[in-house]
């Protein structure tokens, strides 16, 4: 069923009794062409790429629970390119492309939303940081734009400007940049998916792999074993656990994350603002609610919930960047686990399993890489090449010193 | 989350910096290359007891060694890291 406008019509006057299950609730076969273990936004999009762009149709995502219940449902949000890197901007860049087609192309309104974000700076060094990712941004064509104090004023008059401590000197805006509604882009991918024919079966845990003489031969799942000559894993946070059941030890941590939302508020903030000063960032949701958050809580965790401390933190960051901000309530607040990487950038490549292809590492800024994500690794799975954009998330870069390390903070996970 | 310095006593988790697994043992100057690495970059990162260090930076400056499940946080031991290795 095609959604469109002529059919939300239709169905109101028909009291909405047409309206099918996005997708099917599908039970595993015997054998796939191609596994995908993980039904986040990653594992869903790359069965959705495998099969659009390569043509390749037997293809099961495996979700040992229910899709949209990972990081795809619990993140803030948020999209961008703004990278320094020259491993990473092209692949990012890719990615806000393909968010900016993304509803059209797989018939989902998924409420991209290109509000801008703004980075805020508060000294000189911070000032010529962002002058310095400015200038690498538009030298790989995106767009950037420095904003001193009275343009970011004219914007988001309520901040506290002469903050005695944290004054705002000006910002880098990526006016590109923005919000996506978050388990629309699962279930959006989901449905498009088994439209062309993939199997997404839910309740379905990996619990071991099939290898014959180095190489992957299929899976072993609570649903029964399924057979598979290339099987890619998706498993943001769980990385480690899974890859481990193959015998790989990974260069990752797992962390928790947290995330607030206040109480619907009259539209405030327009775009998303991010604090230099302390780690804070903030955005207004469509529905009223300022959603935010901070640092990772910073040890090892695979609770999905965070401690009092880090709301603490999060909260003074909050009043710091705009006082106001402590006579909203807040409603709501939870905690994801992602895969915390050594150099903070992700991990797109083979293994050294034949046929077992890894996708992992996505830190707290794996939402808005969905679509690129899912892109590169559909094109590394079909075609055994890497893709162009992601020639530089290899799993072999620790050992080559080649890492990709954005805030230049070493071999710790909890600092990137 | 609280932490139970020996030396200290009971205190919030914010006092305390995360270092990170206590597993890992610096290879020899001589070794390979790939002890290197695996001491470096690759972490067991288990989902369960979890043996990890942690120093008393808004204490008494001790490392310990924290005993903890990283399913609940529930800390089942703590001890001063000196000595450990
Ligand atoms: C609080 C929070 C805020 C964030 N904010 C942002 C943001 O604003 N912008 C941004 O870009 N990123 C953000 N992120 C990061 C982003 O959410 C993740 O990097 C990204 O969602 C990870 O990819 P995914 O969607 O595939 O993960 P997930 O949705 O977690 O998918 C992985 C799936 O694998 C499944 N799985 C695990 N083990 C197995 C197994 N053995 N068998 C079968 N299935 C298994 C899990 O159940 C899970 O559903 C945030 C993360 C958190 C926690
Ligand atoms: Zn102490």
């Amino acid at each position: 069923m095609r959604y469109s406008a002529f059919r939300l019509f239709t169905e109101a006057l028909r009291g909405n009794r047409g309206w099918q299950p996005a997708w099917r609730d599908a039970a595993p076969r015997r054998a796939y062409d191609a596994v995908i273990v993980g039904g986040g936004g990653h594992g869903l999009a790359t069965a959705y790429y495998l099969a659009k762009v390569h043509g390749l149709r037997d293809i099961a995502v495996l979700e040992k629970g229910w899709i949209g219940g990972g990081n795809i449902g619990r993140n803030t949000t948020i999209i961008r390119s703004n990278y320094l890197l020259p491993g990473n901007t092209p692949f990012y860049e890719w990615s806000l492309k393909l968010w900016e087609g993304l509803e059209q192309d797989i018939n989902y309104n998924a409420m991209v939303s290109q509000r801008g974000v703004l980075n805020l700076h508060h000294n000189d060094a911070q000032r010529d940081a962002n002058v310095r990712r400015g200038n690498a941004m538009r030298l790989q064509g995106v767009d950037a734009e420095l904003l001193d104090a009275q343009d970011v004023r004219r914007m988001l008059p309520f901040l506290d400007f002469d903050n005695a401590r944290f004054p705002i000197r000006g910002g880098l805006l990526q006016p590109r940049g923005g919000t996506v509604r978050h388990d629309a882009v699962a279930w959006g991918y989901a449905r498009a998916a088994d439209r062309l024919g993939v199997d997404i079966i839910q309740n379905c845990e990996v619990t071991g792999f099939r290898i014959q003489g180095g190489a992957v031969t299929g899976v072993e799942t609570t649903r029964g074993p399924i057979a598979a000559r290339k099987v890619g894993l998706a498993c943001a946070g769980n990385s480690s656990r899974v890859a481990a059941l193959a015998g790989l030890k990974l260069p990752i941590e797992s962390h928790v994350l947290q995330a607030f939302v206040t109480e619907g508020l009259k539209p405030l903030i327009p775009g998303v603002i991010t604090f230099g000063a302390g780690h804070f960032y903030i955005s207004q949701s469509d529905k009223g609610g300022l959603v935010f958050g901070g640092d990772i809580d910073g040890y090892n965790s695979y609770a999905q919930r965070g401690n009092l401390a880090t709301v603490e933190d999060v909260c003074e960051g909050g009043m710091a960047l705009m006082p106001m901000i402590g006579r909203a309530r807040l409603l709501r607040s939870w905690g994801g686990i992602m895969d915390m990487s050594m150099d903070g950038s992700p991990i797109i490549d083979h293994t050294p399993v034949e046929g077992l292809y890894l996708n992992a590492g996505w830190c707290y800024g794996g939402f808005k890489a969905t679509p690129g994500s899912g892109w590169c690794f559909a094109h590394l799975m079909a075609r055994d090449e890497h893709h162009p954009v992601a020639t530089a998330y290899r799993l072999d870069r620790f050992a080559a010193g080649r890492v990709i390390d954005e805030k230049g903070q070493g071999p710790h996970p909890n600092r990137h | 989350m609280r932490i139970h310095c020996p030396h200290c006593g009971p205190r919030g988790h914010d006092e305390f910096v995360h270092h990170g697994d206590a597993a890992p043992r610096r290879p020899q100057a001589d070794a390979p290359d790939a002890a290197f690495h695996d001491y470096v970059y690759l972490r067991d990162n288990p989902a369960g007891p979890y043996r990890e260090l942690w120093f008393h930076a808004a204490g008494c400056h001790s490392w310990l060694v924290v005993e903890r499940d990283t399913r609940t946080h529930e800390i089942r031991s703590v001890t001063f890291a000196r000595g450990d290795a």
